[in-house]
């Protein structure tokens, strides 16, 4: 009898040594939820890595509840996935369950966004750093002015909000030594496409029909569209008369720019799986540990990018 | 005659002294708010922006009065926007015709306000109970609606509902002063007013005197639901896509508050659909005006608060008693 749970328990173990062996990892997401289009892009995104890298991904949506987050990372603690990849939809209250996490020797990488855990709790964080993205946008304005005076005006995010406050500061940055442009009207429009046409009509209507303004920078895409309607509406020419930089990368503001509608826009990369999976890899192959934050490109398309194509190959990301 | 016409002048004195004062304020504020011009077919100047962006809030203020009227309130007419939204805007991407697209999203709006009034009329729930429901599952079925992404479309004649000009004005503009006048004629030209308030001030008093108080409630839910269809047809036009999660939103708030500037009691009874009206201009020109200011962000809804309580208060039983009283004592010899 004694044997025979030794036979079985030895082959359970050779078999369980051989499975992980196997190349096929198993790898769970715990996704916030589909809030906006670019989260149902990164969601796409991340499947279509896993799929090309042949890693078996177990999806969690959320649904902007942490609680659920926290039950999808202990359920794929208890199936003994190889690593686990969350979006956390808030910043605190994490550290049980990455405990949990450590003591089952299961890697946690954070995708897109931050929390306030002890760093040893997880192997590594992939995001975008909002403050790079606004500077980004700055140093193009600056460069497409050449030295001409630009005034500009800006819609900002979400009063409040991270990506407002750290898109404002890094825009600040980019134009801070050049003198010729300056930002002479800021106000919110929620990074919703109504709010972008409603606040820019009130901009054109306040600096002389829009003859003041030279540039409008956009917090997110979406605003920069509903401005780029108000801005026609006004029979001024937007991407000529006023040129327009916003951020995020999202289809629409490349068919703009493929029209000549917009000018420039700063991608805010829907593949953060791609760099956690590379960087496991390497953790899992090699023992390499990756830096604590991996931060993303903040690439700059512009008209000259082939707008069009971009966006056909953007469309179908659930954007 | 005259006297009907001298008390309804009385009636809507106070929200024309407070639109006056809130624009002569912007004026002050933004000396170019006053130039109005011709440009692109159309009147062109700040003024007409308070009266365009005030559409969709005038919309829901007319259907949100007569409401109110009986007692009740409609939670859900920002979310009923974007379930409207987010059908046209559908409708119109798989090549529907712009009068079939039309009428099936005013048709959801109207299925919507039935839903309501079935649940405050029929099984007796509470009107902000049973608008609530609505108001939380509505943007979830937009957005199932949508698939969850902005839906974008490119039809010229749908897009001129929210952009284009009729009239040398923006055409959502024509479109909620047509739906005030209209729903206006109808409440008082017939006794159908009076059967609003008549519910409003006492349903089962008005039930024993033979008003049929059920029908009546679930029509007043009805207009209120195709009004908001109305409001998020136009929001979408305008921006040529459905965007589920924010159109309308918080748009329910606004339009209560037109009503109540506006002099309605939320206990129901007496009610003005053009002093409502005249409410949703005074809140969009304190929205126009803190953006052409140029105050910093962080300041509008701080600016938005004071001012709002400011005409509350002005309007508050206690200081329209004491105003009363002082001008007896004046008037005496």
């Amino acid at each position: 009898m004694f044997a025979k749970t030794l036979l079985g328990a030895s082959l359970l173990a050779s078999m369980t040594i051989l499975s992980s062996a196997a190349l096929a990892q198993t790898i769970g997401f715990s996704q916030i939820g589909s809030e906006s289009g670019w989260r149902a892009a990164e969601t796409t995104i991340t499947k279509q890595q896993a799929e090309k890298r042949g890693i078996d991904l177990k999806f969690s949506d959320a649904q902007q509840k942490q609680e659920n987050q926290i039950k999808a990372l202990r359920s794929f603690i208890a199936q003994g996935v190889d690593a686990i990849l969350v979006a956390p939809v808030v910043a605190t209250g994490w550290d049980a369950v990455l405990k949990e996490a450590k003591e089952a020797e299961i890697p946690v990488i954070l995708l897109d966004r931050m929390v306030d855990s002890d760093k040893d709790l997880y192997l590594t964080a992939v995001g975008s750093d909002l403050v790079h993205e606004g500077e980004v946008a700055g140093k193009w304005l600056v460069d497409d002015a050449a030295g001409k005076e630009c005034n500009v005006v800006e819609l900002q995010g979400t009063t409040g909000s991270s990506p407002a406050i750290d898109r404002k500061k890094g825009f600040e940055q980019g134009i801070a030594g050049a003198a010729n442009i300056k930002i002479i009207r800021s106000q919110t429009g929620d990074f919703t496409r109504a709010k972008g046409k409603e606040v820019m009509e009130s901009f054109l209507k306040a600096e002389n029909g829009g003859k003041n303004i030279c540039a409008l920078y956009a917090h997110n895409d979406d605003m920069a569209v509903g401005a780029i309607q108000a801005i026609k509406e006004a029979g001024l020419k937007p991407g000529t008369d006023i040129k327009i930089v916003s951020i995020d990368a999202v289809p629409d503001i490349f068919q703009a720019m493929a029209a000549g509608e917009a000018n420039a826009t700063v991608e805010l990369t829907p593949n953060m799986a791609g760099p956690a999976f590379d960087a496991l890899k390497a953790f899992k192959d090699n023992g390499t540990m990756p830096p604590k934050f991996i931060q993303t490109e903040s690439k700059l398309y512009t008209q000259k990018d082939d707008p069009a194509k971009e966006y056909e190959a953007r469309k179908g990301l659930g954007y | 005659m005259n006297g009907t016409l001298a008390r309804f002048a009385r009636r809507i004195a106070p929200q024309l002294i407070t639109l006056a004062v809130v624009v002569a304020m912007i004026g002050i504020v933004f000396p170019g708010f006053f130039d109005i011009s011709i440009a692109n077919g159309r009147l062109y100047g700040s003024p007409v922006d308070i009266l365009n962006r005030g559409a969709p809030v005038a919309l829901l203020a007319i259907g949100m009065t007569l409401v109110i009227a009986t007692g009740g309130i409609d939670l859900s007419v920002g979310a009923v926007m974007a379930i409207c939204g987010a059908i046209a805007a559908t409708l119109i991407v798989e090549g529907y015709s712009l009068p079939a697209t039309l009428a099936l999203s005013l048709g959801a709006g109207l299925l919507c306000g039935l839903w309501n009034g079935i649940l405050v009329a029929v099984l007796g729930i509470q009107p902000i109970v049973a608008t609530l429901i609505l108001m939380v599952a509505g943007r979830g079925i937009a957005q199932l609606v949508t698939e969850g992404m902005i839906r974008t479309f490119s039809h010229d004649g749908f897009a001129s509902l929210g952009s284009g000009n009729l009239l040398w004005l923006p055409t959502p503009v024509v479109i909620w002063i047509c739906a005030g006048i209209l729903a206006t004629l109808i409440v008082r030209r017939t006794a159908l007013g009076m059967l609003i308030e008549a519910v409003g001030i006492n349903r089962r008093a008005s039930m024993l005197a033979g008003v049929n108080a059920r029908l009546l409630l679930v029509t007043v839910y009805m207009v209120s639901g195709l009004c908001a269809a109305m409001a998020g047809i136009i929001v979408t036009a305008d921006i040529r896509g459905a965007d589920a999660n924010n159109a309308g939103l918080f748009l329910e708030l606004d339009a209560i508050l037109a009503v109540v500037v506006g002099g309605t009691s939320l206990l129901g009874g007496h009610f003005s659909l053009i002093a409502s009206l005249i409410g949703a201009m005074i809140i969009q020109a304190i929205n126009t005006g803190i953006l052409v200011a140029g105050f910093p962000p962080e300041f509008n809804l701080v600016i938005k608060a004071c001012i709002v309580l400011a005409i509350l208060v002005l309007q508050s039983p206690a200081l329209q008693g004491a105003a009363i009283l002082f001008s007896r004592a004046k008037g005496q010899p």
